[in-house]
């Protein structure tokens, strides 16, 4: 009982002092469940991210935009495998992580439960979706944990071009043809709430802390589109979004959070299409996994 | 849920440009050396992070007990002379 007291006592020295924690130093159950849950999560987030904008790769205006999105992609294949990795060094396996993707059991970020419906979406969802994603993740950077912050570091540099790449698509499709302008005008109608709930609920609805946190990257998010939206020509669909002098900074309206919780629930619109494209990747890579293994162990008898 | 099926745990060290060392960057699963190596590839250097990769099965690896830090690394502790700041020179002596 008493060592159990000193290793927390210790344990909560160690992050009140901003020192990282490894995966072999000794840490609270709770610490690393809440991890797992919250690694493991951003991992499925990444995966299942993947299909929305897969949707566009064979259907892209250009060969640059093609290399572009799949470049993107790639990326978020990547990160996904980053998170995966960290989560691992928590005592989780691969495996078990991906069967509780694949059950339904684990959460993903409910913004990828919307469908992609027109070209104009890849640079909505690059420059609203990813660009909300980066400022949630910049303060993931210093997280307690090392695996995950170091992992998130790499995340993060990545990911400025997914944002860049956005706002250029839309930007040529605002100065394009008056049909184009309006392709870019509606899907950034459809994806600015969304993004907006990637900042959780506030304050008084939420059933979890560090909501002032959330609260104020959401105002910086909201401030900062406002006056990118001007550049590219067009509006956000938000009738009280104005300028507060005495606050400096924009005023928003509320976020509709019946729609949220329905998402959130599985009743999105994609969300069974999303699982079910996962379920059906993974069942029909088996024989490939298999045969990768087999021709390992015959390979090491040979040696 | 059984491991058995599962690919093997790999830890990936690249080096980034000629002249460094290798570092350590993360790991992946991979069913053998070559397909970790590809894999790393694709995973750790998509823009030009490494010109060399190391994967090493994480078996392989022995590490130190972060429990025993400080007695471990104790006998270095006391050992001030190692460095160049304990010898007293005169001030004003040049190139050293």
């Amino acid at each position: 009982m008493s060592t159990q007291v000193s290793l927390e006592e210790r344990f909560q020295a160690r992050i009140d002092a901003e020192q990282k924690i490894e995966p072999k130093d000794w840490m609270p159950e709770a610490y690393r469940k809440t991890l797992i849950r919250q690694i493991s999560q951003h991992a499925h987030s990444e995966v299942v991210g993947m299909l929305p904008e897969g949707n566009w790769i064979t259907r892209a205006p250009s060969l640059r935009r093609k290399v572009a999105l799949l470049a993107k992609i790639q990326d978020e294949a990547g990160h996904g495998l980053y998170l995966y990795s960290a989560a691992e060094t928590l005592g989780i396996s691969r495996e078990e992580l991906y069967n509780e993707l694949l059950s339904g059991k684990a959460k993903y970020s409910s913004i990828f439960n919307y469908p992609t419906l027109t070209w104009a979406d890849m640079g909505a969802v690059g420059w609203l979706v990813d660009g909300a994603a980066i400022m949630n993740q910049v303060a993931l950077c210093k997280c307690s944990y090392g695996p995950y912050a170091r992992a998130m570091v790499r995340v993060c540099k990545e990911e400025s071009f997914h944002q860049r790449q956005g706002f250029e698509l839309l930007l040529t499709l605002s100065k394009g043809t008056p049909e184009q302008h309006a392709m870019a005008q509606d899907a950034i109608n459809r994806w600015w709430w969304p993004s907006m709930m990637m900042f959780g609920p506030n304050d008084s609805d939420s059933p979890h802390s560090a909501q002032s946190m959330r609260w104020k990257i959401k105002q910086k998010f909201v401030d900062m589109i406002a006056e990118q939206i001007k550049v590219l020509n067009m509006t956000l669909p938000d009738p009280d979004l104005r300028w507060n002098e005495e606050r400096g900074h924009y005023d928003f309206g509320t976020i509709d959070w019946t729609e949220f919780n329905e998402v959130l629930k599985g009743n999105g619109p994609c969300n069974r299409e999303r699982l079910a494209a996962r379920r059906k990747a993974w069942e029909e890579g088996a024989w490939v996994r298999e045969a990768a293994m087999a021709h390992a162990a015959k390979r090491q008898q040979s040696v | 849920m059984a491991n058995s099926s599962e690919f093997p745990l790999w830890e990936v060290f690249i080096r980034s440009h000629g002249g460094l060392n290798h570092k350590h960057v993360g790991s992946l699963h991979a069913a053998d050396a070559q397909m970790a190596l590809e894999h790393a590839r694709d995973v750790y250097t998509r823009r030009m992070e490494g010109v060399s990769i190391w994967v090493v099965p994480s078996t392989a690896i022995t590490a130190s007990d972060p429990a025993d830090t400080d007695p471990f690394f104790e006998p270095a502790k006391d050992k001030i002379y190692r460095h160049p700041t304990f010898y007293d020179i005169p001030e004003g002596l040049k190139h050293m």
